[in-house]
């Protein structure tokens, strides 16, 4: 369903992708794996069509507006819970009582029912992950993208986030960076190893396992 | 005395929606917008916030005196001249203020806008919203001035009795006539009425 080709994006002087190139299918999990700086978030960002590529191109297939990005920081409109999950329901014109239903529906996905009233700023780091979470997923997304999505988390809230990250990909293809081999192991059944915004190797995630991944990546392990 | 006071509400309202109707695009265009020459019309902008008021006012006269460009318009001596005088010269507070609330906003809420969806015009709306305190700042500020301003209101309004009286006019007037005491309490609710906007203003800033 998204396929990238040879695809070299430069921010000024810096390239932060190097002809990379992958391929999607519907309904699989995948994990973008590296350590920082390895391009992670622009391959993200790409695929999201927030970033045009310099070369190359994103093909996507399927219905417009349907892939939906989770942020590592995540970014909110300061305003309450309920008025930032609704958002993107609102700017497609949905009715006022949908809109409720959902809303409520996806908070209870994400374990925030009842805190629709509270102001997003008043959150804790765990809790604006999952409202950031019940935002991407009220919209029903055929494609999530989701960028380090624990890496400001406790150990409590990691496995919160990772147990509503495995629930959603019953629902749609997701495809999440980390620069954790063990968290790509948790959550993804394929994995793409980027370096110096390269793919360095793809595959089943047994790749990540042992001593194999580290040779593949010219021992540059991390 | 309460007619003047609402005139001069009136005129000083209607004065600060049209430089709105005409700040706001440039605002979104200045703000959000990178291309070449931005950070010109911005100080260009700013330079012009301290424009002295009997300038506009006599340039405004010679446009809109009956041998001017726009005197076919008829608009010298009227409210309207008052009102078109006053929203020139508040449009760059207008836009200057609302430039500085766009540009406090997280850039990364316009790109959050667009991953749930929102068309460039949504996305921009987006800021906006997130600008909304510095926008009712913007506004404020410019009712402000507006409100305050004598040059204009003189030189275009001409002080017509009934029909162009505004606060600031009267105030100059009653005091050359030597009406202190009316004078007096005109600048009261004046000074009422600024130190009010200038109340919710610090109170927007927070």
């Amino acid at each position: 369903m998204l396929e990238l080709r040879g695809v070299v994006r430069r921010y000024g002087e810096r390239v932060a992708l190097r002809g990379v190139s992958l391929r999607v299918r519907r309904g699989e999990s995948l994990s973008v794996l590296g350590p920082n700086g390895s391009g992670k978030t622009t391959l993200l960002r790409v695929a999201a069509l927030l970033d045009p590529p310099d070369e190359g191109e994103v093909l996507y297939e399927g219905k417009p507006g349907a892939v939906t990005m989770v942020f590592q920081r995540p970014v909110f409109f300061d305003t309450t819970v309920f008025k930032n999950v609704a958002y993107g329901l609102r700017i497609r014109g949905r009715p006022a009582t949908e809109i409720r239903r959902r809303v409520r529906e996806a908070l209870r996905l994400v374990g925030m029912e009842g805190a629709g009233e509270r102001r997003v700023r008043e959150l804790s780091e765990g809790e604006k992950q999952r409202v950031a979470l019940a935002r991407a997923l009220v919209l029903e997304p055929e494609l999530l993208l989701l960028d380090e999505p624990t890496s400001s988390l406790d150990p409590p809230n990691t496995e919160l986030v990772e147990g509503i990250i495995r629930e959603a990909e019953e629902g749609c293809t997701v495809v999440l960076s980390t620069n954790l081999p063990s968290q790509a192991r948790r959550l993804s059944r394929r994995v793409v190893c980027l370096l110096g915004g390269r793919v360095v190797a793809q595959g089943s995630t047994r790749l990540l396992e042992g001593s194999r991944l580290r040779r593949l990546l010219g021992g540059k392990g991390w | 005395m309460l007619d003047i006071a609402l005139r001069s509400l009136w005129i000083s309202g209607t004065a600060t929606l049209l430089a709105l109707s005409w700040g706001l695009p440039l605002a979104l265009l200045l703000g959000l917008g990178r291309f070449r020459g931005r950070r010109v019309l911005l100080s260009f902008f700013h330079t012009l916030m301290g424009l002295p008021t009997v300038t506009l006012g006599l340039l405004l006269f010679l446009l809109l005196s009956s041998r001017g460009p726009l005197g076919p318009l008829h608009l010298l001596y009227t409210p309207w001249a008052i009102i078109l005088g006053q929203a020139l010269l508040v449009t760059p507070i207008t836009v200057t203020l609302l430039c500085e609330a766009l540009e406090r906003v997280d850039p990364a809420v316009r790109d959050l806008a667009r991953t749930l969806g929102a068309s460039e015009r949504q996305a921009s709306l987006a800021v906006l919203g997130e600008a909304r305190r510095g926008a009712v700042l913007a506004v404020l500020a410019s009712f402000n001035r507006a409100v305050s301003e004598l040059g204009v209101a003189m030189m275009v309004g001409g002080n017509l009795h009934g029909y162009t009286r505004v606060m600031t006019t009267a105030i100059a007037l009653e005091t050359a006539r030597g009406e202190v005491v009316l004078s007096l309490q005109l600048a009261a609710i004046l000074l009422a009425l600024v130190f009010t906007l200038n109340l919710v203003m610090d109170l927007l800033r927070r």
